[in-house]
């Protein structure tokens, strides 16, 4: 999966438990000011992403998924160590 | 506000914004168009959930309530329909330049977010409690119609959430008048919603032998004060209003549907359910009520009655009324909204005072429905085959609930 493919996948998710439009799912994006996600809906995007992308994303880990770019380059290494 | 002397308050409050979603209309214009026309929002249910209960009839909302995906998804829907009748509410007042300290809320609910919590339960069951959603909590609570108001708005004096049953909606809308008169803010967004039509509440009020068995004639279903009542029919919606002190009114020249004269609250203290059968506790309130806003039973030309249908409530609102009222009950126009609305639990009270202030404002009292045959034991002049006209006054809304509660509010026409 490339982190193109895993950026527009978190961009549906995003899109389905967020109502965050998919054209503002950038790299830079951040979660909290650009995205508008809080920290309960967080929740529930990374609940599905970890069924989505088959990994496990603890909670001490979301704490630092700032941006998308965060969330892409965990994703992918943690599919790497799977 | 029982306690407080006989004397009128000197803090006048005006209505001035309303706002509803109800199964006879969307919008509080559609309501009351429907009320006067006579149209049920009581329906057959036909989804394959309801095949096997008892009773298989309710009223759902006439229009489903238009909100963002966001607010969709993170918002139970009795906090989505108290946003919508807020937001209506709002507008109507002409969104008043409030500042956010002056400014409350005071929504209550029957049952709060129970939608959610049978639902989450659900999913906690089918897959597992790491599937239960993390705004699960937010949505359940009582409080959340309220809170959800409240964030809208950005209400910073306090927002309050009243449980009492069937008597929430009345009871936020004297909480809002009490918070008024004691200067603790200078609008108040008061009204109750609810949201309940899923099995498990109708099997639990089918047990109860609450509800109507009517389930082949849904329209006929819901009919106070008629020989042949068998119960409520279970409703969902939401009422507010927009509640201001007089002089804040005034001085931005707001449009003043009626004035919110007085409220009673009182408890019966006698089951947990079942009314009090001579209607002593309800009695309490409409004449607290009546002191409350400097008014005799002879200024009372109308009463919207709480009255859901069933054969015990009905008679002991009647006795009550007649306790309260004295001889002046033979010039009281009543009707009954729950004949139309079903009844809307928490959002009951809101809605029927929306439909006082507005048999006020237009002059005319609309017909109760299914009232073919009016039971011999109560004896009230009830508006029924045609609506009524009446002329100023003042106008009573009564709303009894589960628990004993019993709340009166009292709106006289015009400005405070």
């Amino acid at each position: 999966m490339t982190d193109k493919e895993i950026q527009s996948s978190l961009a549906e998710i995003l899109q389905d438990v967020a109502g965050v439009s998919p054209a503002e799912v950038i790299p830079g994006a951040r979660f909290d000011d650009d995205l508008e996600v809080d920290s309960l809906t967080m929740v529930a995007v990374t609940t599905e992403a970890q069924d989505r992308f088959g990994v496990e994303i603890p909670d001490d880990a979301v704490v630092d998924l700032r941006t998308v770019a965060d969330a892409v380059d965990f994703i992918r290494r943690a599919r790497a160590a799977a | 506000m029982t306690a407080r002397a006989s004397s009128r308050s000197p803090v006048g409050v005006a209505v001035t914004g309303l706002g509803a979603t109800t199964p006879v209309g969307g919008t509080v214009e559609q309501t009351w168009s429907g009320l006067l026309a006579g149209r049920s929002g009581v329906r057959g249910l036909d989804a394959p959930w309801a095949a096997e209960l008892a009773v298989r009839i309710a009223a759902p909302l006439a229009e489903e309530p238009a909100l963002d995906r966001v607010q969709a998804r993170t918002y139970d829907r009795v906090q989505q329909l108290a946003l919508v009748a807020a937001r209506e509410a709002w507008a109507d007042a002409g969104a008043p330049d409030a500042e956010p300290e002056r400014l409350a809320v005071v929504v209550g609910s029957g049952i709060g977010g129970v939608l959610t919590l049978l639902g989450q339960y659900d999913t906690m069951k089918e897959k597992g409690p790491a599937r239960v959603g993390p705004h699960t909590v937010p949505m359940l609570m009582p409080n959340g119609p309220a809170a959800a108001v409240g964030l809208a708005l950005g209400a910073r004096a306090a927002v309050r959430a009243p449980v009492s049953a069937c008597a929430s909606g009345a009871e936020a809308i004297a909480m809002g008048l009490e918070m008024l008169r004691a200067g603790l803010a200078d609008v108040v967004v008061a009204g109750g919603a609810e949201a309940a039509i899923h099995p498990l509440p109708i099997a639990g009020f089918a047990a109860m032998r609450a509800l109507s068995k009517r389930s082949d004639d849904p329209t006929a279903a819901s009919r106070p004060f008629d020989k042949g009542r068998d119960g409520f029919v279970l409703g969902e919606g939401a009422g507010m209003v927009v509640l201001e002190r007089a002089d804040h009114a005034r001085a931005r020249e707001a449009r003043v549907h009626a004035t919110l004269a007085g409220a009673g609250i009182s408890a019966d203290a006698h089951h947990v359910a079942a009314p009090e059968p001579t209607g002593a506790g309800a009695a309490r309130a409409i004449s607290a009520a009546l002191r409350d806003g400097g008014l005799q039973p002879a200024d009372v030309t109308h009463v919207n009655a709480h009255a859901t249908a069933t054969p015990l409530g009905d008679v002991a609102e009647s006795r009550a009324l007649h306790a309260a009222l004295g001889p002046a009950v033979t010039h009281v126009a009543v009707t009954a909204t729950k004949s139309l609305t079903g009844h809307l639990l928490g959002a009951a009270g809101a809605v029927e005072a929306i439909a006082t202030v507005l048999a006020l404002r237009d002059g005319i009292v609309h017909a109760t429905r299914n009232l073919e045959d009016p039971d011999d034991e109560i004896d009230l002049d009830v508006v029924r085959i045609a609506n009524r006209s009446v002329d100023g006054g003042a106008a009573l809304s009564t709303s009894f609930g589960f628990g004993g509660h019993d709340v009166c509010l009292a709106f006289t026409k015009g400005q405070p």
